[in-house]
């Protein structure tokens, strides 16, 4: 906890137009680019953690029996 | 349709991601799930343009999200449910105070422009590489890397100045409006 120019971090609930957009993009800083790629990682390792939905094993399995000796 | 076993298991074992990515880029759970499916039909129809000793994955992640391009084309202009309805579906159901933090930045992510929102999970989430990504995209290493860029630092801007007073119920549907550039 350092005084130091007020980054986004700690920032969350402040009023709308406190900093404003102003210090934007240039210096990201690196919390927050922490807290993002934790916020999309835990997003998407939400649905991966859910595995393969029946539908698609089934629809794999499906294709798998047809006929083998069709028309091949 | 014959299909080596190998690569059927190949194809399985890239569901799970297919998925994630699926769900983020169209925000909406059952719509992401037939983009999957349409997805995996494409891929199995057309198996013999997979090389193998290639990235599997990074192929079925080319194709979903060219399927998912050309449908988006289509649907931009209709209104999409997609706020609200996924954190529903989700397995282990975040605590209500990370639930709306968990909200939040679901919205920020879906007023992303597509472009830098699709990049930002492949190299973010998905952990496919710049050039993977690039290829996945069609488009260069450098453009992938400023889309990266740009998406994060126009999430950093929406997370931290939109929260104090988007807590109302009409925050999502203000993300969708938003979301229509």
């Amino acid at each position: 906890m350092k005084e130091r120019k007020p980054n986004r971090a700690g920032t969350k609930r402040m009023q709308k137009n406190e900093w404003g957009p102003v210090e934007r993009g240039a210096t990201l800083g690196r919390d927050i680019q922490a807290k993002i790629g934790e916020q999309l990682r835990a997003m998407y390792d939400d649905v991966v953690s859910q595995g393969v939905p029946d539908r698609f094993a089934e629809l794999l399995k499906r294709l798998d029996q047809p006929d083998d000796g069709d028309r091949s | 349709m014959k299909v080596d076993p190998s690569v059927k298991d190949a194809v399985l074992a890239a569901v799970p991601s297919l998925r994630a990515f699926a769900i983020s880029l169209c925000g909406n759970v059952d719509r992401a799930d037939d983009l999957v499916q349409e997805t995996l039909l494409r891929a199995l129809a057309n198996i013999e343009s997979f090389r193998p000793g290639t990235n599997m994955s990074a192929w079925l992640f080319t194709i979903l999200r060219n399927l998912f391009r050309s449908e988006y084309r289509k649907r931009r202009r209709e209104v999409e449910d997609g706020d609200g309805s996924y954190a529903d579906t989700l397995k282990s159901q975040p605590e209500q105070n990370s639930r709306v933090e968990f909200e939040e930045f679901r919205a920020a992510l879906a007023k992303l422009p597509p472009d830098q929102r699709e990049a930002l999970i492949l190299v973010g989430a998905s952990g496919f590489s710049y050039e993977e990504a690039a290829e996945i995209c069609g488009c260069a290493v450098g453009t992938i890397k400023s889309r990266v860029n740009r998406a994060r630092g126009r999430l950093a801007d929406l997370l931290s100045i939109e929260s104090a007073d988007d807590f109302g119920p009409d925050r999502a549907t203000r993300a969708v409006l938003l979301d229509s550039k």
